[in-house]
């Protein structure tokens, strides 16, 4: 094997090619062979770092020095300055935003310190498509120990100690749902796995499965021994073309070296794994939906009971798990359940990766021990809130979720602290919102996703979504009326307990959760026909500001509808009556003098 | 009628690969939508005979699935991301910015076949938000601004192969 003196790790993750980091590593190539240096520094392809705002990101070890914003123009400096004569280039470090002093480390970074990388352990550190470097770092150790060790009782004895539970969202006990698909009668179980990742802004699964899918390999391994399967089902999103890639060499690899297929290990235990792309149906992420989908029919929810423990893929028992359930295992199994019951609050064990985004400084992946206060992601993992802006709301848990305001910022983040809070983790996303963003209108959106994504099977979630959804766009146009505040909680509740699966269950939630926190906003909306955000056009006004118009006319010049008038260097006005509040004049003036409200 | 035959020995191909397997309804329409771009009416019918299964049951997928279309698309193909993230952060002006700049709603395909618009719920590449893609290629932190710019290198594109294939 070739010895290189450093390492030079170039992110692959979806962020970061969006963000130009192919380009990067193509000419880091050029450039380490027009200084011969091709025999001494290696280039790794990585998965994501989860510091998405930052990239490309490029780290270079031994040292481990951290790059970020990476462009093409600064590759032959580093090749130049740190790679041969071993300064490494100051302007390209990372920048404390609070006393803006240059961080060269990874580790020394607030968005890394508060931290706990464990399912995110690898990635960004190994190349996802060589499964020698997953073995390095002790990869399918678990699952030898698992097949050699321990007998399925004590595999899912142990899963069960250790407290984890489904991060797909449901929260419900991993161990014990394991415990059902082994006790259910059947020659032929299923192990499957979700990766249907649905919710607008989340994006942890996919960072997984393209930076260390080898790990949801394992994990799913060792839950087939565990439950008595030999076969099982990777359900992956057709928008994660990458990830789909990275699987696909990561199963080639995994079979090549006899981690899959038969007689694992000698042990005696086969598993075989395939991989299903999704078609573009939210619903899919439901279960049972997802097994309809796998079986090549349209993916509609049906009633349960029966689980699909005792009755799923094609009628046999079946267990389905996320991919950060099935991410979790190896490390449980390798380390312990001791270790892993030792982290996060009493009855949310371990950690969670979030997907920190929207009006925040720092976006990107954090993976955090139960427990953090949301106010300690936003705030100290992210930075804090764009243009120090005022904290309005973070949107937790994507369309099935609510929303936590200012008040409840210091509440431990764990399941059921957020369930009582009016939100639920599902599967992880945190969009932050500023001042800027209109309550009535981001439930308004989110109606609008489950209404166009509800399957139609049954009626309240196909037509109860139909009518919420009208109501909230006659109040964001400002056609709001008296008592729409309580048909919509009264939709709300019927909905919430008489739909067929979860879409239908949680679809309500942004409304209430708004309700609960930002009733104001709606009740400004319906009786005094103003959006306090200034977000809603039917409800916006236009005006300017006198002292601080010059009299330019670049306004008066792009009004559509000849509604600004004036004297040339006096200050404007806008004619409300003509105006069509497309906002044209406010983008053209430069002086920040025309106001929104 | 050639075009016809051709499409069925692609089709049959398709068809041969899942033979017997369970399930395949689903994988022969994503392959098949690969093959050609969109899902005709008798390409369906074709696939509902071969594989023994009736027309509305083929046709149901196709119209339950966001993925499959039925009408030919353009030669590239827009899709502009309206998750929540893009949604807050400005993905509702590059919209209208595209729609303005392409003359056409989500869903259509331009007169001349350059472009398609489309809609993602989510691309998973929020920390660029807003987001949209072009084929493969994705573009983060847009602005209406910077629309007539992305759309120009697929137009300049074309036009390029264009003069090179008449050479």
């Amino acid at each position: 094997m070739q010895i290189y003196r450093g390492h030079v790790l170039i992110c692959a993750g979806t962020g970061c090619v969006a963000s130009g980091s192919k380009k990067v590593q193509a000419e880091m190539a050029n450039q380490l062979e027009a200084f011969n240096l091709e025999n001494d520094i290696k280039i790794v392809e990585t998965g994501c770092h989860g510091f998405c705002e930052m990239g490309p990101i490029v780290i270079v070890y031994p040292e481990g020095i951290f790059y970020c914003q990476v462009k093409m123009e600064d590759v032959k400096e580093i090749v130049e300055e740190h790679l041969l004569k071993g300064r490494p280039v100051k302007r390209l470090l990372f920048r404390d935003q609070m006393t803006e002093e240059m961080v060269p480390h990874y580790r020394d970074i607030d968005f890394y310190k508060k931290q706990n990388r464990i399912v995110l352990g690898n990635c960004g550190f190994i190349n996802p498509e060589n499964i020698k470097e997953y073995i390095a770092r002790d990869g399918y150790e678990a699952l030898a120990k698992a097949l050699t060790q321990m007998t399925p009782e004590q595999v899912i004895d142990e899963v069960k100690a250790s407290g984890l539970r489904g991060r797909g969202g449901g929260g419900f006990p991993t161990g014990l749902k394991w415990q059902f698909a082994r006790d259910a009668k059947g020659d032929k179980k299923y192990v499957i796995c979700n990766a249907d990742e649905g919710d607008p802004g989340a994006f942890m699964d996919r960072s997984v499965l393209e930076g260390d899918p080898h790990a949801l390999i394992e994990g799913m391994a060792i839950a087939a021994y565990a439950i008595g399967s030999d076969e099982g089902y990777i359900y992956v999103r057709a928008e994660y073309p990458l990830a789909i890639k990275r699987l696909q060499i990561a199963i080639a690899q995994a079979h090549e070296l006899g981690l899959l297929g038969k007689d694992i290990f000698g042990s005696g235990f086969n598993f075989k794994l395939n991989i299903k792309e999704g078609a573009g149906a939210f619903v899919c992420g439901e279960e049972t939906a997802l097994i309809a989908s796998i079986e090549g029919r349209r993916g509609e929810p049906r009633v349960r009971p029966p689980f699909p423990a005792n009755k799923g893929l094609w009628g046999k028992p079946s267990n389905v798990n996320n991919v950060e359930t099935f991410a979790n295992v190896p490390r449980i199994i390798a380390k312990g359940s001791q270790w892993y019951a030792g982290m996060g609050t009493e009855k949310s064990k371990g950690t969670k990766v979030f997907a920190l985004t929207g009006k925040v400084k720092n976006t990107g992946l954090a993976e955090v021990t139960m427990g953090l206060t949301l106010r300690e992601i936003i705030f100290e993992i992210g930075g804090g809130i764009i243009d120090d802006k005022k904290f309005k709301a973070v949107q937790i848990g994507g369309p099935s979720g609510g929303c936590i305001p200012e008040q409840l910022l210091d509440l431990p983040i764990d399941y059921d602290s957020l369930i009582s809070a009016g939100a639920m983790m599902g599967s992880g996303g945190l969009v932050v919102m500023d001042e800027d963003t209109c309550m009535v209108e981001l439930a308004r959106f989110f109606l609008n996703f489950t209404q166009m994504e509800s399957c139609g099977k049954c009626t309240p979630c196909r037509e109860g979504t139909k009518i919420m959804l009208d109501i909230l766009e006659r109040i964001t146009k400002g056609e709001g009326k008296e008592g729409d505040i309580e048909l919509l909680e009264s939709l709300a509740k019927t909905i919430k307990s008489t739909s067929l699966c979860g879409l239908g269950q949680t679809a309500p939630n942004p409304v209430l959760a708004t309700l609960r926190y930002f009733r104001d906003e709606y009740e400004a909306h319906i009786k005094e026909k103003r959006c306090p955000a200034g977000v809603c056009t039917a409800l916006a006004s236009y005006s300017i500001l006198e002292d601080k118009c010059i009299g330019c006319t670049a306004c008066a010049r792009v009004c559509p509808v000849n509604a600004i008038s004036g004297e040339v260097k006096k200050p404007h006005k806008i004619d409300p009556a003509k105006c069509i509040k497309c906002g044209a004049c406010a983008q053209a003036c430069k002086f920040n003098a025309i106001v929104k409200k | 009628m050639e075009r016809c035959n051709c499409r069925e020995s692609q089709l049959s191909g398709i068809l041969a690969r899942y033979d017997g397997q369970d399930g395949a309804l689903l994988n022969v329409l994503q392959d098949a939508q690969d093959l050609f771009g969109y899902l005709p009416e008798e390409v369906l019918e074709y696939i509902s005979k071969h594989l023994g299964r009736p027309y509305s049951e083929v046709y149901g997928m196709v119209s339950y699935y966001a993925h499959f279309n039925t009408q030919p698309r353009g030669r590239n193909l827009v899709r502009v991301c309206t998750g929540t993230v893009c949604h807050i952060m400005g993905a509702p002006q590059v919209l209208a910015r595209i729609t303005e700049e392409l003359d056409i709603s989500i869903g259509e395909t331009t007169r001349d076949g350059t472009f398609t618009l489309g809609s993602v719920p989510c691309f998973g590449a929020c920390s660029h938000a807003p987001v949209i893609m072009v084929n493969d290629d994705i573009y983060g932190r847009v602005t209406p601004s910077k629309v007539a710019g992305i759309l120009a290198k697929y137009r300049s594109q074309e036009a390029g192969i264009s003069i090179s294939s008449l050479d």
